[in-house]
């Protein structure tokens, strides 16, 4: 009966007896999200592109947010290391889709999926081989991101908006829109959506596969050194960091990894509902369950709809 | 012709025979299990850095230890428990004369083996707190303190900063969801026994070590009064940087001595400035010892640490260490009489390791580090330990040096030790001698 209470009834009274820990829980937990739902969309781009699941998606983030520190380190100001950096991506969009994705094409995706693996720990080798294994501090300051918080007294209490989350869940969101509408609008967001639909009659139009794959593959690039920076300016930019990447696994899962708006609904999802479980839950069992729960909300989903939030129902003739 | 040739053969024989020295060159060979890759290599860089350039001073100084050239391998573990058994099997074939597993991880995986195939593990402060237990453990050894006197000391040190009363204080243990991290619970346990304070644990999975916004949000909702930090790689930086940003109390957040890198500070920037840490040794460049390792080792590039990476803290650690390998080395060479010592012997100098003022001082280490010594018995020493702060730019010492609870600490291992040997029925019995203290 106690155990029903801990579970059932107390979480709730904790959430009305301290409303302002419950307003800062979901905030920690909309940042996360939106920072999530960023990370999926650059899965969510190539998966449409070219049916891989890019298990690179992480080591893209550090390689980006370490490429634009080691440039800045050795003497470039900021923001032209942020165009050099994504002149970097663009390199390693053209260079995989040269390299990796155009000997393996008509390859079963598996194939394909098994090549991003390589190309992590090939990324991670030369990552570590130029800019060392040392974590690296994000030049927030230098890039003009705001420092600092704003302590609001609300609710009995106070809640901490610190600048730095405020800007990465604005950020994220306008890039988010941005590749949205880029994606839905645009004459090579219709080409992509064709050749997500079908490769065969993409190409029997006329629309270049490979210049495709190049532009998805360079999205990503601009998705992850986005992800870098902010993630790395609340932390900072190490190898740990592509774990977090991961996240964006469970929020696939939730939103279909077919769908834009899957993963932006998936990441707010996963995140705010990680906090919340993290916070209330936790102690029950000790804590540490951000790391699984997870994927217990996203396999929750999954039992009502198997394709996801927003995935697409597929029905096969047999 | 044939007789030409042959003679021209037996003057090449001659010849060669001449020019190859008389005797073989004596070595000893020390396995290095480091990790520069990885999410923990922010933290192992600098000591694999600090360990190898000491012993590389010795042989470009000394030309060895006690005349045998010191052959220094590196295996790249990647802070993976896996990975560092590979490492231990694929070298432990060359003759070691002990190992540095460094990873808790791997100690354990590594404790069962060394008494089989007779190599010590020198696990330096951390691994089991257990193995300080000389009489279960006669081939792991961990001076000069464990987990648990660590632990201990950061409670006397609140102790003394609360006016000697913490009951009904709420001190929280941040840690690493792993081995490493969980060490110190079982001590904390019987410490908030013992003085009534309420111990919260905040355990972080690697894979969130950088995304610890709820555990910080936790400690808030538990208005914790104290941190202790069990944390290593990226994990410090980030628990900095969330306390800083939580507007937690940042000289009441003290770190393991794991968790007093120069970087983990430099993340918090100016709130960092406060940031407390356990401590064994000094940092700073002043000492010769490091004066000696920048003109043999960094003025002939043979170092891959930056020449002002010397004197931070987590270099100096691997200093210590090597010392500690130097000096057990030197003891087995002359408990032996023999130059080029194995494992075996290693094993007898470890146990009779003694480490005076005098002998610090002889090594370029006065006012770097305590002396140290360790019996058959008590493979630790439970040694004092002092509080380092971060000033903003460095780490100076904070307070003087502080014993461990060791009435609270020695019954717990000597425990701990009996449980560990008794839920393996075939854990052999201690059948080695003792050698008389050096």
């Amino acid at each position: 009966m106690d155990l029903l209470f801990k579970i059932f009834i107390d979480p709730f009274l904790q959430m009305g007896g301290a409303p302002d820990l419950l307003v800062q829980t979901l905030w920690e937990g909309l940042v996360s999200g939106v920072l999530y739902a960023l990370i999926a969309l650059g899965f969510v781009l190539i998966f449409k592109a070219s049916g891989v699941f890019n298990f690179a998606q992480g080591i893209m983030v550090v390689f980006a947010g370490l490429t634009l520190v080691g440039l800045h380190e050795k003497g470039v100001p900021a923001w032209l290391a942020v165009l050099l950096t994504l002149g970097v991506m663009l390199a390693l969009a053209v260079a995989v889709e040269r390299v990796v994705l155009r000997p393996l094409v008509n390859q079963p995706d598996i194939i394909l999926f098994m090549a991003t693996f390589g190309l992590t720990y090939v990324l991670i080798g030369i990552g570590e081989f130029i800019f060392g294994g040392e974590p690296k501090q994000m030049i927030a300051e230098e890039l003009g991101l705001p420092r600092g918080a704003f302590d609001v007294a609300m609710l009995g209490g106070r809640v901490t908006f610190q600048k730095i989350d405020i800007a990465a869940a604005v950020i994220a969101s306008i890039m988010i829109a941005a590749l949205a509408v880029f994606f839905q609008y645009t004459r090579i967001g219709r080409a992509l959506r064709a050749v997500a639909d079908s490769h065969k009659a993409a190409l029997s139009v006329g629309i270049s596969l490979n210049q495709i794959w190049a532009i998805v593959w360079f999205a990503a690039g601009i998705v992850a050194l986005i992800t870098g920076i902010m993630w790395g300016a609340r932390s900072d930019v190490s190898f740990a960091l592509q774990t977090i990447a991961l996240k964006a696994l469970p929020v696939l899962i939730l939103g279909g990894f077919t769908s834009i708006p899957g993963a932006i609904v998936g990441g707010l999802i996963i995140g705010i509902g990680e906090k919340l479980a993290e916070f209330y839950w936790g102690p029950l069992v000790g804590g540490g369950i951000e790391n699984w729960i997870a994927y217990v909300i996203a396999l929750g989903f999954l039992m009502v709809r198997p394709q996801g939030l927003f995935g697409d129902k597929i029905i096969e003739r047999i | 012709m044939l007789r030409q040739l042959t003679l021209t053969a037996l003057a090449a024989a001659g010849f060669a025979s001449l020019a190859a020295p008389a005797v073989a060159q004596d070595t000893v060979y020390v396995p290095l299990l480091t990790y520069r890759t990885g999410p923990f290599a922010g933290s192992g860089i600098h000591i694999a850095n600090g360990m190898r350039d000491y012993l590389e001073m010795l042989n470009q100084r000394d030309g060895g230890i006690g005349g045998a050239k010191i052959i220094i391998e590196e295996c790249e573990t990647g802070y993976d428990t896996k990975k560092g058994v590979e490492c231990y099997e694929s070298t432990k074939g060359k003759n070691p004369v002990l190992y540095n597993p460094y990873s808790t991880g791997i100690t354990l995986q590594l404790i069962p083996k060394a008494a089989v195939d007779k190599v010590p593990v020198l696990s330096m402060a951390y691994g089991l707190s257990a193995s300080a237990d000389g009489n279960n453990f006669p081939w792991v050894f961990n001076p000069p303190v464990t987990y648990w006197d660590g632990a201990s000391v950061f409670i006397r040190h609140v102790l003394q900063a609360e006016g000697g009363n913490i009951k009904g204080k709420t001190i929280g243990l941040i840690h690493l969801d792993a081995p490493f991290g969980k060490e110190p619970i079982p001590v904390l346990e019987a410490l908030a026994k013992e003085y009534g304070f309420n111990l919260k644990l905040y355990p972080v999975p690697a894979a969130q070590m950088q995304n610890q916004g709820s555990v910080w949000l936790s400690i808030r909702r538990d208005r914790v009064d104290w941190i202790y930090n069990q944390g290593w790689g990226a994990m410090n930086p980030t628990a900095v940087k969330e306390a800083v940003k939580n507007g937690f109390p940042i000289n009441k957040l003290v770190g393991v001595w794991w968790a007093g890198g120069d970087d983990d500070a430099r993340a918090g920037e100016a709130g960092a400035k406060g940031y407390k840490t356990l401590n064994f040794h000094n940092t700073g460049a002043q000492f010769p010892v490091m004066q000696d390792i920048l003109k043999h080792v960094f003025d002939k590039n043979l170092s891959q640490a930056k020449r002002e990476q010397v004197g931070e803290n987590l270099y100096n650690r691997g200093v210590y260490n090597s010392m500690l390998i130097a000096e057990a080395v030197r003891t087995a060479q002359r408990l032996t009489g023999k130059k080029a010592v194995n494992g075996a012997d290693v094993r007898r100098g470890l146990e009779a390791l003694n480490i005076t003022e005098a002998r610090l001082k002889e090594i370029g280490m006065e006012g770097f580090a305590a002396p140290v010594k360790v019996t058959c018995a008590d493979h630790n020493g439970h040694n004092k330990v002092f509080v380092s702060q971060w000033d903003g730019t460095k780490y100076v010492k904070a307070s003087d040096w502080i014993e461990p609870l060791k009435n609270i600490v020695r019954p717990l291992i000597e425990q701990a030790a009996k449980e560990y040997v008794s839920k393996d029925a075939g854990w052999p019995k201690r059948t080695e001698a003792c050698d008389a203290p050096a």
